[in-house]
């Protein structure tokens, strides 16, 4: 539909619904509906935006995930956290892990409270550290409206609110289906946008294009970790199912029947990656026996879908993959939190799942959902605790809201920009696996070359209409996310976790080190050492 | 990506409207929802899951169309089978026994 109103940038923003709140969660996944929640429970008033709807979008809701849910017995904790540890190229952090893990298994308890149909083991033991997406997102929807906070769906945010001392002061965006703008004004925000998967079609992962990680650092937030950004998942090719997890049953292939020297989806990926850039690659599952397929069949159908309508039997007939780019969904680059309480530097901003970094708890690799699911439930329920505190306090006081938006937002009175062209230029650079997956010095500064002057050419220009200021902001989103990654990519010279550089093939442990990186105009980067690790979590 | 809307089995609830992710769908007065976006489909076979008369079908290509069409999907069946795979149907879905379920874990 055609929008004629515009947003302009005054002094008094004003939009076609205006709401007062304690607490605006961006974002209605996991995060943000935990979120919600925790600062509904707190006696705030919230309203929660999504781009998309509540209880659809996002990774989880049309897949299926795994959660780090571990019993609070210390054998079982401790060996869960050094499992990770050296996975993630040591650079998280045991006090978040165990907080993590105590957090999630409350949290997962409260899930078969509210009537999450948890299998049992047939002994009636039952079973809780898998979700199936389209189940547990209908409930946080549900919990979130019985808690008493107000939806806005369709609703992409596409600015922050700011007061007279640089304070986060609530948002503005767009109700895409009304053709008409909501502004809500807020003591306190939770960006809970997930990440950026760069329109990949990696699935549910096109609303995830780094909107929050924008937004907030245009109020000056920072971000940490984001050169481990390179996570690419197993697809059936030009389909959009990503659980890579079945491919541990399969082997590979050329189109003539060889195999793939080095391939599997564990340990084997960057040789299907390289061997993707110039031929074809084929899976089979057969290390599955029947009763292996039913038990897959049952935990994720999803998987099967498209093989299924492609008249693809996957256990019998070789089929071609490829792998998509998740970028920072599945890697653990993200805003940088710097309390418990999951505060960014911005004064009463707060960021919670994909859309905070999650080097905390799996450092520079995720391997899984089962991390980033208990991240965002536990990362998105202390956002939400925090900002309901910070929020109320701003009940009644006066303040002033200024508008904190710059490139693509819509004005109406500057050169626009071709949004379309946007994300094709960046995807140029950030989808290709010998820039991304397999990265080189050379080729990151030649990428960081053409995204740096993408940005000069836009960085004071708008969208073309409000039509366009969704769309026109995820490609701006996007620029900046390629921009901080390679930029911290290039910063680090070694290898760790789904870092990997050619010219630097090996850890160097003078590097343990988490990448800070901020600025818009101007990309900046700095270090800040790893929290040394306790005696307990490298003992087992 | 989305590819059909059964005219015989839509009643224009518009929750497919409502739902989307991606805001692929138009509601149209007196009529059908329109597939006004098509290339914004991510393939994320949430609007078939959320269909309550199993009117939409969204092929497995994510990156361009198959020409599938109701009556052949009608034929094999197909519309409703992800609603089905997911249990999210009066008959819900039934899990296999534990032994079955246990050959993921040890891998």
């Amino acid at each position: 539909m055609t929008i004629s109103s515009t947003i302009a940038n005054i002094a008094e923003p004003s939009a076609s619904l205006e709401l007062d709140a304690d607490v605006l969660v961006i974002g209605g996944g996991p995060a943000g509906t935990w979120a919600a929640i925790a600062a509904a429970g707190k006696g705030a008033r919230v309203v929660l935006v999504d781009k998309g709807f509540c209880g659809s979008s996002g990774a989880t809701a049309p897949s299926g995930t795994g959660v780090w849910y571990v019993p609070p017995d210390p054998a079982r904790r401790g060996k869960a956290m050094n499992s990770r540890w050296d996975l993630g190229g040591r650079l998280a952090d045991p006090a978040w892990m165990r907080r993590t893990l105590d957090q999630t298994y409350r949290n997962v308890n409260h899930l078969a409270e509210w009537g999450y149909p948890f299998p049992n083991d047939g002994e009636g033991r039952p079973i809780r550290v898998s979700l199936n997406g389209p189940d547990y997102m209908r409930l946080m929807r549900k919990r979130t409206k019985a808690a008493g906070v107000k939806i806005l769906d369709q609703s992409p945010a596409t600015e922050l609110l700011r007061d007279e001392t640089g304070a986060v002061a609530g948002a503005a965006g767009v109700r895409r289906q009304k053709g008409d703008t909501w502004l809500v004004r807020a003591g306190a925000v939770v960006i809970a946008t997930g990440g950026c998967a760069f329109l990949s079609r990696a699935l549910g992962c096109n609303v995830l294009t780094g909107d929050g990680l924008l937004l907030a650092a245009e109020l000056g937030a920072e971000l940490s970790g984001m050169e481990f950004s390179s996570a690419y998942a197993m697809a059936l090719e030009g389909g959009s199912v990503t659980k890579t997890r079945f491919y541990e049953w399969a082997s590979f292939t050329f189109e003539d029947g060889s195999p793939v020297p080095g391939a599997a989806s564990k340990g084997g990926r960057s040789a299907i990656a390289r061997a993707l850039a110039t031929r074809r690659v084929f899976a089979r599952l057969d290390k599955a026996d029947a009763e292996t397929e039913q038990a897959m069949r049952h935990s994720q159908p999803n998987f099967f879908l498209p093989l299924d309508r492609a008249g693809i039997d996957p256990f019998s007939e070789r089929f071609p993959i490829t792998l998509l780019l998740e970028g920072t969904v599945r890697g653990t680059g993200g805003l940088r939190i710097v309390d418990n309480g999951c505060a960014t530097t911005v004064p009463g901003l707060y960021a919670a799942g994909d859309a905070a970094t999650r080097e905390l708890i799996c450092g520079a690799f995720t391997g899984g959902g089962s991390h980033n699911a208990a991240w965002a439930m536990s990362s998105g329920f202390w956002a939400g605790s925090s900002a309901a505190g910070h929020g109320r306090d701003y009940r009644g006081r006066s303040r002033r809201y200024l508008r904190a938006g710059g490139a693509g937002v819509a004005d109406g009175t500057g050169r626009a920009i071709d949004a379309r062209a946007l994300v094709s230029a960046v995807q140029a650079e950030v989808t290709p696996y010998e820039r991304n997956y397999q990265r080189s010095g050379e080729r990151l500064a030649d990428s960081l070359g053409r995204l740096d002057a993408l940005w000069s050419g836009i960085h004071t220009a708008q969208a073309a209409s409000l039509d366009e200021a969704q769309r026109t902001r995820e490609g701006v989103a996007m620029l900046a996310t390629s921009r901080w990654m390679y930029r911290s990519a290039l910063s680090r010279t070694e290898s760790r976790g789904m870092h990997k550089r050619e010219d630097f093939p090996e850890k160097d442990d003078a590097q343990l080190h988490h990448t800070i990186a901020g600025g818009l105009d101007e990309v900046w980067i700095g270090r800040e050492r790893a929290s040394a690790p306790e005696q307990e979590v490298l003992a087992a | 990506m989305i590819e059909v809307i059964s005219e015989d089995r839509c009643t224009s609830c518009n929750i497919c409207v409502n739902i989307c992710p991606t805001n692929v769908f138009d509601a149209v007065k007196g009529g059908i929802p329109l597939i006004a976006r098509q290339d914004d489909c991510q393939t994320c076979f949430m609007c078939e899951a959320y269909c309550p008369e199993d009117a939409l079908y969204v092929a497995q290509k994510a990156d361009g169309v198959t020409g599938v069409t109701a009556a052949a999907l009608e034929e094999q069946g197909a519309f409703g089978s992800y609603r089905r795979s997911i249990g999210w149907t009066k008959e819900g879905r039934t899990r296999p026994a534990p032994e079955i379920m246990s050959r993921l874990d040890h891998h």
